[in-house]
């Protein structure tokens, strides 16, 4: 047994054994981090996702389920997914913004070339540029 | 509703579905793997709890946002929504470089210009545009932290849409 117990089995009130699984991850010092994700989640689903992953993913995933976690407890509703909403409307408002500013790009080339033949490469440049466009996403 | 057929959670958690079971209106039993993967990540005594903490009428967005969590995470193990929310700031700072370009090739044409040749989409794009988008207002100094994690960016979908949640 560990002579400190991990907050986990400080908070579930039970020995804290050499191998627990927890105490890597949930240490005494932090026992709200423990609270938040076993509110959430559950001590026992915890574990058992962090027993289907490789010891070398476990501290990344604790912490993603620490900070899921804490998103669901400030906002009961949205989580986390509010924040994903919101970045997609980023995304999606900044595509907008950018094409038009290429359309206008382009307009301004094309107005400038007539008037002068040396903005001609700029206006085939922003053509080309225009072609490639906001970079897909995998939305 | 409960009625006759018992509601997705109660059929698999193999109890009698009463006539006000919590989960019957948002797992109906036409769909029986929204419930199960909510219930794998979350555990069905949670998502009660979360439930009834909440007035009826948020129960259904809560309800479409913990199955898109609990996707995330089936999808991404290790990263879950972290690595989506990951996947689009970078998106959104690619997307504000690409613009912050294009309108430094407009400004630099526009100073090789003469003074005198000045069309009206060079003052419209001159005055106050700024070169960063705004932001939403939303406070993502916790999530610098997560941004060197890394994701394939496949759990993304519309998360609040709740046509794509149930298909």
């Amino acid at each position: 047994m560990n002579s400190t117990r991990c907050a986990a089995c400080k908070y579930l009130r039970k020995k804290c054994p050499p191998d627990c699984i927890f105490s890597p991850l949930f240490p005494a010092s932090d026992p709200q981090r423990f609270a938040h994700i076993h509110r959430i989640y559950g001590a026992g689903n915890i574990a058992r996702m962090l027993q289907k992953l490789p010891a070398h993913l476990r501290a990344q995933a604790a912490e993603s389920l620490s900070f899921e976690a804490r998103c669901r407890i400030e906002d009961p509703v949205y989580g986390c997914v509010k924040i994903i909403s919101q970045l997609q409307q980023e995304i999606f408002m900044a595509q907008s913004q950018l094409a038009k500013t290429l359309a206008q790009f382009q307009v301004f080339c094309n107005s400038l070339s007539i008037a002068d033949p040396q903005f001609q490469h700029a206006a085939e440049a922003s053509s080309s540029f225009i072609d490639q466009g906001p970079r897909s996403n995998h939305l | 509703m409960g009625g006759n057929s018992p509601c997705a959670s109660c059929k698999l958690l193999r109890r009698r579905c009463a006539t006000d079971c919590i989960f019957a209106p948002y797992f109906p039993p036409d769909d029986p793997k929204s419930f199960a993967i909510v219930h794998k990540v979350f555990g069905a005594s949670n998502v009660s709890k979360m439930l009834q903490e909440l007035p009826i009428y948020q129960r259904a967005d809560a309800v479409s946002s913990l199955v898109y969590e609990a996707n995330a995470r089936m999808k991404d193990p290790v990263y879950g929504c972290v690595g989506a929310i990951s996947y689009l700031q970078k998106q959104v700072s690619e997307l504000q470089m690409q613009l912050a370009v294009a309108q430094s090739e407009i400004l630099c044409i526009q100073m090789q210009q003469a003074p005198s040749v000045v069309l009206p989409s060079q003052i419209e794009l001159s005055e106050g545009k700024s070169l960063l988008l705004p932001t939403t207002g939303h406070n993502y100094d916790y999530l610098q932290h997560y941004l060197n994690f890394t994701s394939s960016g496949s759990v993304i979908q519309d998360p609040l849409n709740r046509e794509s949640l149930w298909t």
